[in-house]
């Protein structure tokens, strides 16, 4: 790796390169920035701190979002059967729609599915003006009238937090009304400082208003939920299918391929596993304490990862009908990939590869280009918190600063009828110890290299100079940022939609991306950039004019 | 069934949108900035609004698009964005040294009042606004109009900003092309000087958005209507405003600031429109239709003749933005298609008026509808079903579960790629409409013909 690393064009050394790219700001945008683009240095986990979740500076052109993105788009958006309704003007309900891929896979025809709908309240001036509750109300019955859906969330857009409408106290009235379920999320777009303010949002408001609503308990010897995986390009479908496998018994995935009913029932699963530590751990954090249910961070981004993950569920269980089950599936589902890596990983390898993603995309999709024998030079996250980068070993040093305090957190107590602790303090320290690190994780730099560059939240000015000093093989991020890098002649991967292709996940998955990354590496494309006459410019005349 | 909870019974919805035909103003706002060389848009709120038109206009036109924002939090919401705005113009310029930039406001800063020319004079006082760079700015609340209002606001306020006139008027023609592709625009500068006549295109995002793949990232490319040019407009001779929804308010203003005549027409899409934009133009002007253009004319009217059969008395649903609509319904029209279901989405007052006028001597009952939906339109569908369906990407849905042929057009088309490259404007354009027309229809009746009844020639 350190030769991956050290294939730069330039001798600047990465330190001397934050200079130069600190250099350009004005001097308090430098100083800041400075705490946020760090040279990565590993010692025994340690690794050193970036300043992460904090504001983004205006004008500095930054890859994020915002809280109604993350709310409504990210968390809410995949689950099929509610009726999400935006309060606001048409433009937030527009942009969310359909656009994040969310595919999803109802039981029959008959089934609810809203997916390929958007719904909003379209609010006109008169509304800001004298209040949008009353078109609110209406909005919502009529969304009743016409589908009679199970539950309806409704989303508070910037100016609905402005002019004060109480969404709540509508939800309320109209549950009391109509009889289904009605909750509403204060998750306008200016509050926090990116998406993870509206996936905390979300994630509170599921907490609150379905979870522990259904105390079905379903058939199945190893219960479990998938918390933090959206299904993108199908990945939870290939999930799901090593589960089923396994005989693991999926009782819900917050929130990919999801129903409102499988989020009423997730209680009385007997373990969470954790893909997306950002947009999801308190969940974790709550259902155990309120159920008792530990959480496991796993993660099925990689071959190797997803035997790893499935090795650690079946330890969890300590069951060795389980641990046969998933040795012999691992062996099965094995020598598809390894045939896959065989013929692809000589054509990939030693190349390297930048992830600006997301909030925990950039951690996981490493373990998919180490297995194509490649580094990643240079990654972050666009709206992690500190723990996503150093560990969860930092929580209790995490300052809470006025944006944060902002979103709320709940207070958790053990649920009194449903608690039920489903492994005792002992057995979790013992599994931990053989190496299943119940609610633990290590964080994105601690399995990086030794000076790859950590830039959180990077605006559009560094993501240039790294591409002009790094020159990588490949650069994954968003859609605002895909053309942008094209045009340098580097291919770019976005990892938020995938490019359209996926999954992703699991072994069938992995095999899919390195098709992929060769595909996207080697393509001819690269080489057509300058025209015969601008390599060799020398012009030799034939026809010669007096 | 992907639209499975679509039924034909309708029900009246005052309050409910389902399927929004529009989308709101700053988007139109940013798209018309980027057509300024050197601009940076700037979205004065919270930074989603920004993500999402970067986003949407990304996919549209598979480009970089740059923009900036004010990146509001609570405290900013509360006390007003001046800071935002102020730390924002200090960036950019320190950082992008872009030419100029152009801040649209959103539902947020509008809602709570900010004033943005007067932020502007703090952050210029405070020394922020280098010499020779420029602010422009539009107000361009969310929850009036929409994507099209924004685009004639800001294109309204080019004219506000930097159009100058001194008296004397320059041999040259502006031309205010309206919310269209950068083919279009490239297309309407290319049979201007075909004419022989010297132009001002503005917005023009020709070479901004449908730039080339050169191996280089530039930020500012090329293309683009330059500040010199845009302060020369009021020097000009005339104005040639093309949709009256995206174009008329520039043109309006700059008749008023700088006492430049304007026309007003409908977007030259198709036989008719075109026409009467080249003859307005060598009116204008003073010139002579060249042989090239009527060649392209009577390339298109060949086509016309030569596929008739294939368009007479076909009914259409079109779902799109005023200024299109109203013209390809006329094209349609002079082709014997009947329009039957048409949905924008704009609010606006003369659009069904327009429509209705268009439409009289139809044989069929027509649907149409401002401020409507695509629930509305899909629910229209099932009642009275149509051969051909025209609309931005959203009515693939529609055009699966009905099992109708489709040919996408408007904005925003986020799965084709070719409106950015090819234009549908102009001769040439209604040429390329026509070609997509009866690939659509052409190809459904190859695949539900029987094999007896097979054609090879059609």
């Amino acid at each position: 790796m350190e030769e991956i690393l050290s294939q730069d064009n330039s001798c600047l050394a990465p330190e001397e390169l934050k200079q130069e790219i600190l250099h350009k700001y004005p001097v308090k945008i430098a100083r800041k920035r400075a705490k946020q683009i760090i040279i990565n240095k590993v010692n025994d986990n340690d690794v050193p701190e970036i300043q992460a979740n904090v504001r983004t500076i205006p004008g500095i052109i930054s890859q994020r979002g915002c809280c109604y993105a993350g709310c409504k788009g990210v968390v809410l958006g995949p689950t099929r059967d509610i009726i999400n309704l935006t309060h606001g003007p048409i433009g937030c309900g527009f942009y969310s729609w359909l656009t994040r891929r969310n595919q999803t896979m109802p039981k029959n025809e008959k089934d609810h599915n809203f997916m390929t709908y958007c719904f909003s309240t379209d609010m006109q001036e008169e509304q800001i003006i004298f209040g949008g509750e009353k078109k609110l109300k209406a909005a919502i019955q009529e969304a009743y009238d016409i589908f009679k859906p199970k539950a309806i969330a409704i989303f508070s857009t910037c100016p609905v937090g402005l002019i004060g409408d109480d969404v709540h106290s509508v939800a309320r009235e109209m549950k009391a009304k109509l009889g289904i379920n009605i909750f509403a999320f204060s998750c306008e777009g200016y509050k926090g400082v990116s998406q993870s303010a509206g996936h905390h949002i979300a994630n509170n408001g599921i907490f609150t208003h379905v979870i522990g609503k259904d105390d079905t308990i379903r058939e199945g010897d190893y219960k479990i939920n998938l918390l933090g995986e959206y299904n993108i390009g199908g990945d939870a479908f290939e999930i799901e299918r090593l589960f089923e496998k396994c005989g693991i018994t999926l009782i819900s995935t917050f929130s990919g391929n999801s129903s409102i009913d499988q989020f009423a029932n997730a209680h009385t699963a007997d373990l969470n596993l954790i893909m997306c530590h950002r947009s999801i751990n308190y969940v974790g954090d709550m259902m155990e304490k309120k159920y008792g249910i530990p959480w496991l961070k796993i993660n099925f981004i990689g071959a190797e990862a997803t035997a790893k993950s499935l090795r650690k569920i079946a330890q969890y269980y300590g069951d060795e009908k389980l641990i046969d089950k998933v040795e012999s599936v691992i062996t099965e589902e094995m020598p598809f990939v390894e045939k896959a890596i065989n013929e692809i990983k000589p054509k990939t390898s030693g190349k390297r590869a930048m992830l600006f993603v997301g909030g925990s995309r950039a951690h996981h999709y490493q373990e998919l280009f180490k297995e194509l024998g490649m580094g990643t030079i240079s990654a972050g996250y666009e709206f992690a918190h500190r723990d996503d980068y150093e560990g969860r070993k930092v929580l209790p040093n995490i300052v809470v600063d006025a944006d944060s305090r902002n979103i709320e957190e709940l207070n958790i107590l053990p649920d009194e009828t449903r608690y039920r602790p489903r492994k005792n303090e002992e057995t979790i320290e013992e599994l931990k110890v053989h190496g299943v690190p119940i609610k633990d994780y290590e964080g994105m730099m601690p399995t990086m290299d030794e000076n790859s560059m950590i830039i959180d939240d990077i605006s559009q000015y560094e993501t240039e100079k790294l591409i002009e000093f790094y020159k990588p093989d490949i650069f994954c991020a968003g859609i605002k940022e895909k053309y942008i890098v094209q045009k340098f002649g580097i291919p770019m991967k976005q990892l938020h939609s995938y490019d359209y292709g996926g999954p992703y996940a699991g072994f069938k998955g992995a095999v899919n991306f390195y098709k992929e990354i060769d595909r996207m590496v080697n393509s001819k494309v690269w080489k057509y950039l300058k025209a015969p006459w601008q390599i060799k410019t020398e012009l030799v005349a034939k026809y010669v004019w007096e | 069934m992907l639209l499975r909870h679509t039924t034909d019974k309708i029900v009246e919805r005052h309050a409910l949108t389902v399927n929004p035909a529009k989308t709101c103003q700053p988007i139109g706002a940013m798209y018309a900035s980027l057509g300024i060389r050197g601009c940076i848009p700037h979205s004065h709120g919270s930074q989603g609004c920004y993500a999402y038109h970067r986003s949407t206009l990304t996919r549209h036109y598979k480009e970089p698009v740059i923009a900036a924002t004010s990146s509001f939090t609570e405290g900013s919401s509360v006390f007003g964005g001046q800071a935002n705005l102020i730390q924002a113009i200090d960036n950019l310029f320190t950082i992008y040294s872009p030419e100029v930039i152009a801040v649209h406001t959103t539902c947020l800063s509008e809602t709570i009042g900010d004033d943005i020319p007067q932020i502007v004079k703090k952050a210029e006082a405070e020394g922020k606004i280098p010499k020779g760079k420029y602010i422009i700015h539009t107000n361009t609340p969310s929850y009036v109009g929409s994507h099209v209002t924004g685009f004639s606001n800001m294109t309204k306020s080019m004219v506000d900003y930097l159009s100058q006139g001194n008296g004397h008027k320059e041999k040259c023609i502006n031309i205010i092309p309206g919310f269209v592709e950068p083919s279009d625009m490239e297309e309407i500068k290319r049979i201007t000087s075909e004419l022989g006549i010297k132009s001002i295109v503005f917005p023009d995002t020709s070479n901004v958005l449908n730039g080339p793949m050169t191996g280089k990232y530039k930020m500012f490319p090329k293309g683009g209507v330059t500040v010199e040019d845009l302060k020369k407009t009021g020097c000009s001779i005339g104005t040639l405003a093309l949709g009256r929804l995206a174009s008329g308010a520039a043109a309006r203003a700059l008749d008023t600031k700088c006492k430049v005549p304007c026309e007003l027409l409908d977007l030259p899409i198709g036989l008719e429109a075109t026409d009467t934009f080249i003859d307005t133009l060598r009116q204008v002007a003073g010139v002579h239709v060249p042989d090239s253009i009527n060649i392209e004319r009577g390339q298109l009217l060949d086509i016309i003749c030569d596929m008739h059969q294939y368009f007479y008395g076909k009914k259409v649903g079109l779902v799109g933005d005023p200024d299109q609509l109203i013209s390809l319904s006329k094209f349609l029209i002079s082709i014997d298609m009947w329009p039957v279901h048409i949905v924008t989405g704009t609010p606006g007052k003369k659009f069904e008026k327009r429509i209705r006028e268009i439409t009289k001597d139809s044989p069929y009952k027509v649907n149409v509808k401002q401020s409507g939906d695509m629930f509305l339109f899909h629910q229209w569908i099932k009642n009275e079903p149509v051969d051909l369906l025209i609309g931005n990407t959203y009515v693939k849905y529609i055009a699966r579960d009905e099992d109708i042929p489709f040919v996408r057009f408007g904005f925003p088309i986020l799965d084709r790629v070719g409106h950015s490259f090819f234009p549908t404007v102009g001769y040439r354009g209604g040429m390329r409409l026509l070609e997509k027309i009866l690939d659509a229809l052409l190809d459904r009746k190859d695949r539900d013909s029987s094999e007896t009844e097979f054609e090879l020639v059609m």
